[in-house]
């Protein structure tokens, strides 16, 4: 294929786009509609996935040591909990360590507590399940220097059992919501094909090969696919970022936190982006397929 | 030019609409093809752009076998024939200029050839101040004019015609075969035509093929229609 009639397929599509009016507003509409759905589906998603992440990773358990322990006896909790059938991973923490933490997640105001240091030292435990997490926390409890062990408790298993539903529902939705797009899609199409039946019979008879009729649909079709990403990319971003605005400062210093808006919204940029492309190529592909045997 | 050897054509229905077809016609010539409704003449037509391949037999057109022409193949030698239609078959969204240049861009000309090349044949065909106008906006003799343009266009060695008249009243039917003259006389190309027109025929006398029942039943140089309709 010559490079100027590569130049004329491009100039045909943006002009067909144009001639056709109402369908490639019907089409980019389907587009429209489907990557918005998939697009607020992929953002919760993402979503859930990483604060389940945050959990089976991040579930510790934190070991307050009793005040009373000299150096000797904390070194020997340590190694005591390093022992420990089912534990994964100790770190140790000062008390000023500990003073830090707390400045860096509830703000500059508790500097003064710098003077004198009110916290225990601490032990951060992983088990090597976050199943077992429970039964490793009772173990530790019963140490003679642990003051007090503190996890999740209860609510740790509901959060499994809640993020597990969610993770299921939220295929099982974006799956049916696909199946409905490509329905949506593929009747759009069918309508728009009984218009370009006659058109390609008449390119055809003139003497065009099937790939000069194919490439300016197939171009016209990632046009329309990019415009219909258009609409929901900008409506997850800046409704993400809202949303962001919001949760961010109120879920500061829990244990569950969102994702931070980069690279996560240039990754469902990426997605809606290249999912309209792909709609758009597969769409054009189904509609002149059948036509080009003439 | 134009070849056929026992040509044979049986559609899925069972319809018999090619029986035995023989004929051969030399470069330059004009032929009209006439007979009854469903007597074969488009099918006669269509096998000849490949529209429809024969059940059996050979068709040559400038030499390359048809019957035997693979599918993608066909666009090309479509390329080395201009038909034209009585719906016209234009492309309602492209201008009379663009559906023109469409079949010289199916052959990737360069575009300033294909700009003379059209404003020339439209010139020829009369079309030349509706250039921007779309087929709508056209009487049914100017769409047919247009559509013999663009089968002109790339200077086909044969046009082929299915009752270019067939819609079009006696007046303007006059003015269409006065261009198809034009470019028979003057361009020297081949010009096969069913018609029913039987007027015409008698007017302008070139040889004529009567095809009855899928059978050539008539071939004479400077024939008559021979048909009361
Ligand atoms: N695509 C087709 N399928 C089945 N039968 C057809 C088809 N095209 C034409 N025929 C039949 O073949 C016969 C010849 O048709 P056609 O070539 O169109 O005749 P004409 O153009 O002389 O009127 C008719 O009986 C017609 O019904
Ligand atoms: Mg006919």
């Amino acid at each position: 294929m010559k490079f100027r009639t590569l130049r004329r397929h491009f100039r045909e599509s943006f002009k067909t786009l144009g001639r056709n009016g109402w369908m490639t507003f019907a089409s980019v509409s389907a587009v429209t509609v489907t990557l918005l759905l998939v697009g607020v589906f992929v953002a919760i998603m993402l979503n859930l996935n990483k604060i389940a992440d945050d959990l089976e990773h991040d579930v510790e358990m934190k070991v307050y040591v009793e005040l009373a322990a000299d150096e000797a006896s904390t070194t020997a909790l340590a190694e005591q909990i390093r022992e420990t059938p089912g534990v994964a991973e100790v770190i140790y923490s000062t008390r000023d360590q500990e003073l830090e933490r707390m400045v860096q997640d509830f703000g500059e105001d508790l500097k003064l507590y710098e003077q004198s240091n009110p916290l225990r030292e601490a032990f951060y435990v992983k088990a090597t399940e976050p199943q077992q997490t429970a039964k490793v926390a009772q173990t530790i409890d019963e140490y003679p220097n642990t003051y007090e062990v503190v996890y999740g408790e209860g609510k740790i298993e509901k959060l499994f059992d809640f993020l597990n539903f969610g993770r299921n529902a939220g295929l099982i939705l974006i799956l049916a919501l696909l199946f409905t797009a490509m329905f949506l899609i593929s009747n759009t199409i069918r309508i728009t094909i009984v218009a370009r039946q006659t058109e390609i019979g008449i390119m055809k008879l003139v003497g065009a090969t099937n790939s000069f009729v194919r490439i300016p649909f197939v171009l016209e079709g990632i046009w329309m696919g990019i415009l219909g990403s258009i609409i929901p990319i900008l409506a997850v971003v800046f409704g993400y970022l809202q949303f962001y605005d919001y949760a961010e400062p109120r879920l500061r210093g829990e244990m569950i936190q969102i994702l931070a808006p980069v690279p996560f919204l240039y990754i469902v940029t990426g997605i809606l982006f290249s999912m309209g492309v792909f709609i758009g190529i597969w769409g054009s592909f189904m509609s002149v397929r059948k036509f080009l045997k003439v | 030019m134009i070849k056929m050897k026992d040509v044979y054509k049986k559609y899925t229905n069972g319809v018999v609409a090619a029986n035995g077809l023989n004929v051969q016609i030399a470069p330059g010539e004009f032929v009209y093809v006439v007979g009854p409704s469903g007597a074969g003449k488009s099918t006669f037509i269509k096998m000849m752009y490949r529209e429809e391949k024969p059940t059996s037999g050979e068709i040559y057109i400038d030499g390359t076998n048809l019957a035997t022409l693979k599918n993608r193949e066909v666009p090309f030698v479509r390329r080395k024939l201009g038909v034209v239609f009585q719906d016209f078959k234009l492309l309602p969204k492209l201008t009379v200029y663009e559906n023109v240049a469409f079949a010289m861009e199916v052959i990737e000309a360069p575009s300033d050839t294909i700009r003379d090349r059209v404003t020339e044949v439209l010139d020829l065909v009369g079309l030349k101040a509706k250039a921007r106008m779309l087929p709508t906006e056209l009487s049914g003799g100017e769409q047919q004019r247009v559509s013999i343009a663009r089968s002109i266009v790339n200077r086909p060695k044969v046009v082929i015609a299915d009752e270019p008249t067939g819609n079009l009243d006696p007046e303007t039917s006059w003015d269409i075969m006065n261009v198809f003259r034009d470019i028979n006389e003057q361009l020297g190309t081949t010009i096969v035509m069913a018609t029913h027109n039987k007027n015409i025929v008698n007017r302008i006398r070139h040889r004529v093929i009567a095809i009855e029942g899928g059978l050539i039943v008539r071939d004479e140089a400077e024939g008559v229609y021979g048909y009361e309709i």
